[in-house]
């Protein structure tokens, strides 16, 4: 029983450590904002869901093990609020940038986002 | 120290390089949060847990909220100040240098056994009736060092509305941003709200027996405040509303109030009577809550504007 637990808890949370490296890698060698967005939210889902789940044997009883999943189900939020509104951000500086190069493309050179 | 260990710490003087070194506001702002957070870490490392969660919540978060209203305003305005000369670098770095070699020598090195008053605070906890050490020494053994934090966060406060334009002391103040929210932020405001209020009493109540507090219970409660003011959901109070200057200042009174008591009732001021210590010290905590909640919020609120100013 000891065992399984042990090997339960190792195989998820090192799952959940893949899907961090994997997320700061593409946060680090992706081209643009949307797609190092993209591998970020992936890594805080999948990452620290995965290490929940691992650390769940280990809470010390049901208070515990709803404590870890409160926290993350509040990382869930407020990890996707955030990319809607650094995505938003985004969105608006490339409408302004699209905006000034139709309407005037001889000052546009400079502008990017 | 494990190499885990010994590589947060090689990451903490990173981080704490590269904000030195970082040429923008925003980014040494960025980088000052970071270096809040992962010294929390090390806290947890160090088993202090009140001390990590403190640091994340005021050291890292309030801190940071402030740093980064600050360095907002100032975007694209004029440099806040020359950049200091090489020889004042030089010399303050040497400053900062010796100062730290100092400080690791006495650590590492001490004289004798380090003397230490933790055996005598951990004997005196059932008086007071707590069970954690640490709040048991701010309330109890130290109260008069906490009552003057809760003053000087007060003080702060003053300082930040002295700031405002225009003469008089009332106003409201301006939440920061673009005028209408966006549904995300509204979303994240009316689902985080209500969970994280109840986060941060859960951090006050279970401070008497485990690591939390008044602080951290506090900036959770002013963070919750300002989230739905930036949603939009909520305005920020004028300053010279009455119940937000009571919430104001209901933590240092109280305690005030309960300290110049003890001359009457155990014989000492700040000293708690025999059989009401820890109901009077729950009082305390709760009031000092709601004052570091109210005052954390009006502080990243900033200063008032006069209604009749656009």
């Amino acid at each position: 029983m000891n065992v399984l637990r042990d090997l339960f808890t190792i195989v998820l949370v090192s799952a959940g450590a893949f899907f961090f490296l994997a997320g700061t890698l593409g946060l680090l060698r992706f081209p643009d904002t949307l797609s190092r967005l993209h591998a970020l939210t992936k890594a805080d889902n999948l990452g620290v869901g995965l290490v929940m789940l691992g650390l769940l044997p280990w809470a010390g009883g049901p208070a515990g093990a709803l404590k870890l999943i409160a926290i993350w189900l509040l990382v869930q939020i407020s990890g996707a609020t955030i990319a809607q509104l650094i995505a938003q951000v985004v969105a608006q500086v490339v409408t302004q940038v699209v905006t000034q190069v139709v309407t005037r493309p001889e000052q546009a050179d400079g502008a990017s986002p | 120290m494990s190499a885990a260990d010994l590589s947060l710490a090689l990451l903490v003087i990173a981080v704490a390089t590269w904000t030195i070194a970082a040429r923008g506001l925003y980014p040494a702002v960025i980088g000052f949060i970071a270096y809040g957070l992962l010294l929390a870490l090390i806290w947890v490392r160090l088993a202090s847990i009140d001390i990590a969660l403190t640091e994340t919540a005021v050291g890292s978060g309030v801190s940071g909220t402030l740093l980064l209203r600050a360095a907002a305003r100032h975007r694209g305005k004029v440099a806040i100040a020359a950049p200091a000369s090489l020889t004042v670098k030089i010399v303050a770095a040497l400053l900062s240098a010796a100062v730290s070699l100092a400080v690791a020598l006495a650590l590492l090195l001490p004289p004798g056994p380090a003397p230490s008053l933790a055996a005598a605070a951990i004997a005196d906890m059932p008086r007071v009736g707590l069970g954690n050490p640490v709040t048991a020494v701010l309330v109890a053994y130290r109260a008069f060092d906490t009552w003057l934090e809760a003053v000087v966060l007060l003080l702060a406060l003053v300082a930040i509305w002295s700031l405002a334009r225009g003469p008089s002391w009332t106003g409201t103040p301006v939440i920061w941003g673009k005028a209408a929210a966006t549904p995300p932020l509204t979303l994240l405001a009316q689902l985080l709200a209500p969970a994280g209020t109840m986060i941060g009493i859960y951090m006050f109540w279970v401070g008497a027996d485990a690591p939390g507090g008044a602080f951290q219970g506090g900036a959770i409660l002013a963070a919750m405040w300002l989230l739905p003011m930036m949603a939009r959901l909520i305005r920020p109070p004028p300053i010279e509303d009455l119940w937000l200057r009571r919430s104001l200042i209901a933590g240092p009174a109280v305690f005030l109030a309960i300290g110049l008591a003890g001359f009457a009732t155990a014989d000492a001021f700040l000293a708690y009577p025999k059989f009401y210590a820890k109901p009077l010290i729950i009082l305390i905590e709760a009031a000092l809550t709601l004052s570091i909640a109210a005052t954390l919020t009006m502080m990243v609120a900033g200063p008032q504007q006069e209604s009749e100013a656009p």
